[in-house]
């Protein structure tokens, strides 16, 4: 708050209200529902429904195909968040150091942020076509018969490909942003302190982008619990099968094709608490970073 | 006829920190006050409550003899001056200055012609169109002024105006701001920590020091007869010796050499500016000089006076040496204040 | 000098190699769409060029595909238009709207609101995907625009953003307006809003773009097909191409373009403006 701000009382409450109505309507709402119906079994016709405690979190917890899912998350977010940073970071790198078509590489590095996923699915899917797919055929080149949709593990990876693709260019503009805001002269001391390119950028660089980097870690798990949703859903075809899948598309199979309200609505609750332990942990940490800097 | 009344003001901030004790004073009109005093002494902190924008928490102002502690800022008819400026970034110069004419509902040509005749003043016609961040400091400082002067208004109010100036555009802008001021006869409050523009611009000077005003007076009232030891070592450059003295015989006695009569008994602070000191062979007293501080039109010898740190002002044509010199102080040039509330004696 | 040479070069091949990674699926996608579908089916993509991109854009814009006959890529593109603008008009307006009341008026419940609304930053739409759908269906707002467009809204990212950037506004603005006689609709209109411009764009630009590219809500929403966006579009699209005896790439190539070139063109155009807005909200 401003120490001299104004004082009248209804302009307030009125700039307040609409953003207070919608949050309370289609935020708060939902999410008490969702909370709820995590305790009740839902009759599959929609007659009513049964408290049921925390018996949908037993059986969730007790379901070998949740757990088989639950780890599938966590090795594909680890994957695409591993592999976007670094990719991200060499090129930002790179990108930095270069004089020579500086724009033209960031331009060319950073559009495809406006891609959405499902077209980075899409592309995939093309990419990975049978009979065709460039890619299929390269591997064909190794002797490896690549089939999307079948094979699981050739599924997960057109998956994390495609991920890949769609996440590197916002960690570029992260990293390259950490770097150009790198002042100058600490740039040149470190010029005239240290001759090897590689030392400065292990004691110099590196540390001073490392909160770039923490912030980065929390961005790209998010994206690969959720944003990957549209890349998942198409790369399947909307068929999940034995396919490989994420915990947020396990929600709304289940809950919106499945009609298993409480199962579904108690892994949406499971997902709320991961989402919260994550989204407090980059508050702190976007406290720190303000230290840092 | 008194412009600007203060009665028993204070301030309380929502935190409970009292930040101004009960103060009252008058300004009279077309009187240029300077409020001076330390960092966080609570001077913004008044001028602020006399602009409207902080509330006043206890007592009554009045301005121009009209009680205004609920009136809102723009209907106290003043001008304020801030410390950044405060100029619109994104309006030129001249919609900057016409901004609150415009508010109060002046006419088009009105404006035009005011701001034309307030940049005739401030030398600011060729930067009308200009946009503030294309404008050097000091010319930031005039817009600001400008915008102050069209609104024509009863009382300006300045909050270290000076104080994001180099030393010396700020020696410069002094000169404009006061000269302006004796031009357009508004009654002025002027907040600085810097003492020597206090002592240079004002009429009256108000010291202020840890939410209560320590002295009210003129520049040389403040200057030659502080009320307190706090005034007499803020005021002035370098400030006034303070010595811990007795009073033995009705003599002030520093050391061991009677120094003037002593009006009390027992324990007093001795204050002597430097420039009260002379050098004098045959004086009373024996100072240590250490350095001296060479400053072209005069001199300042810094050393010990018996085991007190002492400065002495002399001017240049005085020869000086490190190592003991003589000095005397005539007695009516010593100040005396209570040793143990500083007050003045 | 020539190993400074070396390096250089190095450096330029990383980026070249980076920069190929990123833009030859698009070219792919782009080569498909000039050449027959039968083509296609026997070869997959390759480097000729042909003379289809014409035939496939119209067939894509203007012929419906689907069940209903109304989803041609025109209608889907005016309703990706109306979900990328609305949002982001949405969202910022009632922004804006919001961090001003929190930022410039004392108001004892300010606090409480601020918490209110930041909390919504801390769960993404997906984790109460399904009672929002509920929700939705309640108030009868399924296939409509209110019902595409106000729950995505319902988040604090521009709330919190415009706040942020508020605050860093120097207090002693706001004091010369009132000095100057400006109410607080006055500061806001004449003051505030001018000097966010560049805030207001860079966020547009941002909202703009993950409107557009919302893909499980409208999945959900939309079951009319004259309601899709082309995002949404984007799992039809697969569908008919699996199900088909001659699919149709050049066609569906189109319209995954359609769906990708005006955000991406959005985002090239105001890069610095796009750049600064991403990297001082923090996210
Ligand atoms: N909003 C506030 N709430 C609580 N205390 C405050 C507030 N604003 C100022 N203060 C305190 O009131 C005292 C006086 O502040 P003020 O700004 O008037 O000082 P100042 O004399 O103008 O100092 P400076 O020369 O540094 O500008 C300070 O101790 C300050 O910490
Ligand atoms: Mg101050």
């Amino acid at each position: 708050m401003k120490r001299a701000g104004f004082t009248t009382v209804s302009l307030p409450v009125l700039l307040l209200l609409p953003q207070l109505v919608i949050i309370a309507v289609f935020f708060y709402w939902p999410t008490v529902v969702a909370l709820q119906s995590s305790f009740y079994l839902q009759d599959p016709f929609g007659f009513g429904s049964t408290f049921v405690g925390l018996q949908n979190y037993i059986d969730l917890f007790g379901s070998r195909e949740y757990r088989r899912i639950a780890s599938f998350t966590v090795v594909f977010s680890l994957l695409v968040t591993f592999f976007s940073l670094a990719i991200a970071l060499v090129l930002a790198v790179k990108a930095d150091k270069v004089l020579r078509g500086a724009r033209t590489y960031r331009t060319l590095l950073m559009w495809v942020y406006a891609v959405a996923p499902p077209v980075a699915g899409f592309i995939a899917v093309i990419m990975f076509n049978q009979s065709w797919g460039p890619l299929t055929e390269f591997f064909g080149f190794f002797g490896h018969d690549y089939m999307v949709g079948v094979n699981f593990n050739d599924t997960a990876f057109s998956m994390i490909l495609a991920s890949v693709w769609k996440q590197v260019p916002v960690n570029f503009i992260f990293f390259l942003s950490g770097l150009q805001s790198i002042p100058r002269s600490v740039r040149e001391a470190a010029l005239i302190d240290n001759r090897s390119a590689s030392g400065r950028f292990w004691d110099v660089t590196f540390p001073l982008l490392a909160p770039t980097g923490f912030f980065l870690l929390i961005i790209n798990i998010t994206y690969s619990l959720f944003d990957t949703f549209g890349i998942v859903d198409i790369v399947v075809k909307g068929e999940p099968g034995n396919n490989p899948m994420t915990l947020v598309y396990k929600v709304y199979v289940d809950g919106f094709r499945g009609n298993d309200l409480g199962g579904s609505s108690a892994q949406s609750v499971i997902l709320m608490v991961l989402v919260l332990a994550l989204t407090i942990f980059q508050f702190r940490l976007i406290d720190r970073r303000i230290h840092y800097t | 006829m008194a412009q600007v009344q203060l009665n028993n003001i204070g301030k309380t901030y929502p935190n409970g920190f009292e930040a101004l004790h009960p103060t009252s004073f008058e300004i009279a009109e077309g009187e240029f006050t300077v409020l001076v005093g330390p960092s966080g002494c609570g001077k913004s902190t008044l001028l602020r409550m006399v602009a409207g924008l902080e509330d006043i928490t206890s007592g009554e102002l009045q301005i121009a003899g009209r009680v205004v502690n609920n009136v809102e800022p723009a209907e106290r008819d003043i001008a304020m001056v801030f410390q950044n400026y405060a100029l619109y970034p994104h309006m030129t110069v001249r919609k900057n200055i016409g901004y609150g004419l415009k508010n109060r509902g002046t006419s088009k040509q009105a404006i035009a012609q005011k701001v034309d005749e307030a940049a005739a003043l401030l030398n600011l016609g060729d930067y009308l169109d200009r946009k503030p961040s294309q404008l050097s400091g000091g010319q930031r400082q005039r817009v600001a002024m400008g915008r102050a002067i069209v609104r024509d208004p009863a009382l300006f109010l300045f909050d270290e105006p000076l104080s994001n100036l180099d030393a010396k555009l700020r020696n410069q802008m002094r000169i404009e701001i006061k000269a302006l001021q004796r031009r357009l006869g508004v009654t002025s409050i002027y907040v600085t920590h810097d003492q020597v523009e206090a002592m240079t611009m004002a009429d009256r000077i108000i010291v202020m020091n840890a939410g209560r005003i320590e002295q009210i007076g003129t520049p040389s009232e403040v200057y030659h007869n502080p009320a307190s030891t706090f005034v007499a070592a803020f005021m002035g450059a370098p400030p006034m010796n303070l010595f811990p003295a007795k009073v033995t015989d009705g003599q002030v006695m520093l050391g061991d050499q009677p120094l003037c009569a002593a009006p009390a008994q027992g324990a007093v602070t001795a204050g002597i500016r430097p420039e009260d000191f002379t050098l004098d062979a045959t004086g009373p007293l024996s100072m240590d000089v250490q350095i001296i501080e060479e400053l072209g039109a005069h001199r300042l010898l810094h050393g010990t006076l018996g085991a007190h740190s002492v400065t002495v002002h002399v001017s240049n044509d005085i020869s000086a040496a490190t190592g003991l010199q003589r000095l005397s102080v005539r007695p009516d040039a010593v100040c005396l204040f209570n040793a143990t509330d500083g007050k003045r004696l | 000098m020539r190993k400074l040479k070396l390096s250089t070069v190095l450096d330029h091949a990383v980026l070249i190699a980076g920069s190929l990674f990123m833009i030859l699926p698009l070219l792919m996608l782009l080569q498909m769409t000039t050449v027959p579908d039968t083509e296609i089916i026997r070869t997959g993509p390759s480097l000729t060029i042909g003379d289809q991109l014409d035939d496939n854009f119209r067939k894509a814009m203007f012929e419906a595909s689907g069940f209903s006959g109304e989803n041609t890529g025109l209608s889907m593109l005016k309703n990706s238009m109306i979900l990328g603008i609305g949002f982001a008009f949405g969202k910022i307006v009632l922004g804006m709207m919001a961090a001003y009341a929190i930022v410039y008026f004392r108001l004892r419940f300010a606090t409480f609101a601020f918490w209110l609304i930041f909390t919504t930053l801390l769960l993404p739409l997906e984790v109460r995907i399904l009672p929002s759908y509920e929700v939705v269906q309640w108030l009868g707002m399924l296939n409509t625009y209110q019902g595409l467009i106000i729950p995505l809204i319902a988040s604090a990212t521009a709330t919190f953003f415009f706040r942020q950037f508020f605050r860093s506004v120097p207090e002693e603005l706001v004091e010369a307006a009132r000095i100057d006689g400006a109410g607080p609709v006055k500061f806001f209109i004449d003051i505030l809003v001018p000097l966010s411009q560049t805030m207001i764009a860079a966020m547009f630009i941002i909202m703009f773009v993950y409107g557009w590219n919302q893909y499980l809500w409208p999945t959900m929403i939309t079951t009319d097909e004259d309601m899709y966006t082309l995002v949404r579009g984007i799992k039809q699209i697969v569908q008919v191409l699996e199900g088909a005896v001659v699919p149709e790439f050049g066609r569906s190539n189109v319209l995954a373009l359609v769906a990708v070139i005006p955000p991406v063109l959005v985002v090239v155009f105001f890069q610095s403006w796009f750049v600064k807005g991403l990297t001082e909200s923090d996210k």
